[in-house]
């Protein structure tokens, strides 16, 4: 059988090939007039308007992170180059290279959303496949649409939550992202709705451009519940190597959200993604993430649990290969009492590369008789690779029930010989391993997801023997 | 058709850069029951590494014969898929794969078939009954929290599955109560047939009450210094390893 080494595709060749490349490049840095011109091809209301250029004027006076990662390959002012609206994109599918395809394929992924993650299809059209379900959501006053839709058609509502959960000054990349969002999903349940069916954002992507600086919002009113799951466990492929999402959760008092992401970006992206959650009271939050791929990452979901009784659960893993610096974490702050937090996070390291796990527990005074435990457990699949634990804990009130571990471990050699005595090849054995390693995130997945993700790790794996 | 099974010829082994083995001449043949015993430290568990191949061990001299083929350098999952098998003393745990889906997946890979479902589900049934084994563990993770019993039960398990040529075990009965050494006695006595054969590595001789035990070969220094029948294992007990030296 032939190895896919995915370390090895050259994703070189997805370079802008726009014939205007030289035109863009000659505009340094990010201008008003950019912005301008963003706004009126997404044909903006005014609201918006103005709130992309309040975000431009943050960005600009903001300086980038000096913690984590390096991030000092990202030249800023090619951002101009990145963002310009393209009036028409001259790629094709015979221009993506066989080995994403084959990815593709070793993946299942169908024909039409191939084009689509490949970033040259046109919109996958899922209005006929979701019908039904859609007519359902649509009695049960359950809206789900594209960003720029919600923006026009519900203005109330997003103007009420845009960017209010993570506020533009948060960072140098969100402030970017309030200033050049585009595409991403809108939820919002009605209150006491209980949606039985996870929405899948999967089969709603639209341009290429859409996923590298999408914004989600999803709205869960008092005692309602979701699913929602994001992304898809193909590569994506994008032109351009910065990923800025931004995705907003309110979930309200009662309510339940159950948010599962699988990230897998192409080797070249630097992925700085923004997530928050606001928490109500009694209210809970599950997110599910696995994050593959990319150059460098920086993700810390946030959960606020602002509503007494409200509680969370991150269940999260991170895979990095050659080349890759996965700076992945989850933060909590607890603002009210009677709260709770569980973590359980997991990363795995190959091949050279870097998982670091990065933390933050806030318990704040009022958050009395509340509990946060936190475990992240690394596996190394060599001598190579490497693992860290970065954990920041402020804890201002003393009844609090906390715990915090963290285990560092790689495979044995004994378990590799155990597992051969028993007829599994060396590649098995590995991949076995891996997968058992891994079972408590996958467990949590759909079962379509989970099957991907551990195809995900076997192709990962094929790469990483002899 | 010989009825040789296995034939190790002037073996040598290191282990850590020492040297462990030193010459050993083994033959068994199909139907026949060996015991190795031997004081800690003379090269019982090394024996057993040895023809599965652990690259920790290290073949300096000699060779390995199975089934009429050099199994001296293969790899350990070749070998286990020629029909070896063997029992550990510290079996490995495994999170994250329960013990039914490994069984099901160590069965494909040994036999290159695919399992039939439903007569492996009854198949696996009937031998836990027979064990002794509680259903519940079948779905946990292999050997996580196990006890040392059911790790040890899980193993003859997982021989009685596999069903190979030659079962080796490495030191089963140890850490056992009675009742649990009876129960792996009973499995091994299930297993046997004329067409396979057994390797028991032990101390004790308590294992061997139940079984018709063909040769008893006491391992000292790396060197198998006397082979006799069974009464030989009741003699070691009675008087210990005193009476040989390498």
């Amino acid at each position: 059988m032939s190895k896919t080494k995915l370390e090895e595709i050259n994703r070189n060749i997805y370079d802008i090939r726009n014939k205007d490349e030289f035109d863009f490049k000659i505009e340094k840095g990010l201008t008003k007039e950019i912005i301008e011109e963003i706004s009126r091809q997404k044909n903006d209301p005014e609201w918006m308007r103005e709130f992309r250029l309040k975000a431009l004027d943050v960005y600009n006076s903001l300086e980038m992170p000096t913690w984590g990662p390096d991030l000092s390959e990202l030249d800023m002012r090619e951002i101009a180059t990145y963002v310009r609206p393209k009036s028409k994109l001259n790629s094709s599918w015979e221009d993506v290279p066989e080995d994403i395809k084959n990815t593709f394929d070793k993946l299942g992924i169908p024909d039409a959303e191939k084009t689509s993650l490949a970033g040259v299809g046109a919109q996958y059209d899922s209005e006929v496949v979701y019908h039904s379900m859609k007519e359902d959501l649509i009695k049960q006053g359950v809206i789900y649409t594209d960003m720029e839709t919600a923006v026009r058609e519900y203005p109330d509502l997003v103007k009420a939550h845009f960017m209010k959960c993570v506020p533009v000054n948060d960072h140098k990349f969100v402030a970017l992202h309030g200033a050049v969002w585009s595409g991403g999903s809108f939820v919002y349940v009605p209150r006491g709705v209980k949606v039985e069916v996870p929405l899948q954002s999967y089969f709603r992507l639209n341009s290429p451009e859409s996923g590298q600086f999408e914004h989600t919002l999803i709205i869960v009113d008092e005692g309602a519940s979701l699913h929602f799951i994001e992304g898809c466990s193909a590569p994506k492929y994008n032109k351009v190597n910065l990923h800025a999402g931004c995705v907003e959760l309110y979930v309200k008092d009662n309510a339940y959200l159950r948010y599962s992401t699988i990230e897998n970006w192409s080797k070249n992206m630097l992925n700085l993604n923004t997530k928050k959650a606001i928490v109500g009271k009694n209210a809970e939050v599950d997110w599910v993430s696995g994050s593959f791929g990319s150059k460098i990452s920086m993700l810390y979901p946030m959960s606020i649990l602002n509503g007494e009784g409200s509680k969370t659960e991150f269940t999260g893993i991170s895979f990095a290969g050659k080349g890759q610096n996965l700076d992945n974490g989850f933060k909590v702050v607890h603002n009210a009492p009677n709260t709770s937090s569980v973590v359980n996070a997991k990363s795995i390291s190959k091949n050279g590369g870097k998982c670091t796990y990065r933390s933050l527990v806030r318990v704040n005074k009022s958050a009395t008789n509340s509990k946060a435990s936190v475990s992240c457990e690394s596996l190394m699949l060599d001598d190579i690779s490497v693992s860290d634990t970065i954990p920041t804990c402020d804890i201002q009130t003393d009844d609090v029930e906390f715990s915090h571990e963290a285990k560092i471990g790689k495979i044995s050699d004994k378990a590799i010989f155990y597992l051969m005595s028993r007829g599994l090849s060396e590649e098995d054995a590995r991949a076995m391993i891996v997968r058992g390693f891994a079972y408590p995130i996958s467990k949590e997945l759909p079962v379509e997801y989970a099957v991907e993700m551990n195809n995900l790790i076997n192709l990962e794996l094929e790469g990483a023997i002899g | 058709m010989s009825s040789n099974l296995l034939e190790i010829k002037d073996l040598y082994v290191n282990a850590e850069d020492k040297e462990i083995l030193k010459g050993i001449n083994l033959n068994i043949n199909k139907g026949e029951i060996h015991v190795i015993m031997g004081p800690n430290g003379s090269g019982k568990t090394t024996t057993a590494n040895a023809i599965l191949n652990n690259p920790a061990y290290k073949k300096e001299k000699g060779s390995i014969i199975f089934d009429n083929e050099d199994i001296t350098n293969m790899r350990t999952d070749e070998i286990a898929r020629k029909g070896v098998f063997m029992s550990f003393q510290l079996p490995e745990e495994i999170p994250g794969i329960s013990v039914t889906n490994f069984l099901k997946y160590a069965k494909n890979k040994v036999t290159g078939k695919p399992v039939k479902v439903f007569e492996f589900k009854e198949e696996l049934k009937k031998y836990m009954e027979e064990l002794n084994m509680n259903s519940k563990n079948m779905e946990r993770s292999l050997n996580v929290g196990f006890s040392g019993g059911e790790k040890k039960k899980n193993e003859i398990l997982q021989m009685l599955v596999l069903n190979p040529k030659l079962a080796i075990l490495d030191e089963t009965d140890s850490g056992l109560d009675v009742d649990a050494i009876n129960t792996v006695s009973k499995g091994i006595d299930m297993f046997k047939n004329k067409d396979n054969a057994v390797l028991i590595i032990t101390h004790n001789t308590k294992i061997l009450r139940n079984l018709k035990v063909d040769y008893v070969h006491v391992l000292v220094d790396g060197k198998i210094v006397e082979t006799g029948d069974a009464m030989l294992a009741k003699k070691i007990e009675e008087e210990g390893y005193k009476q040989f030296k390498a």
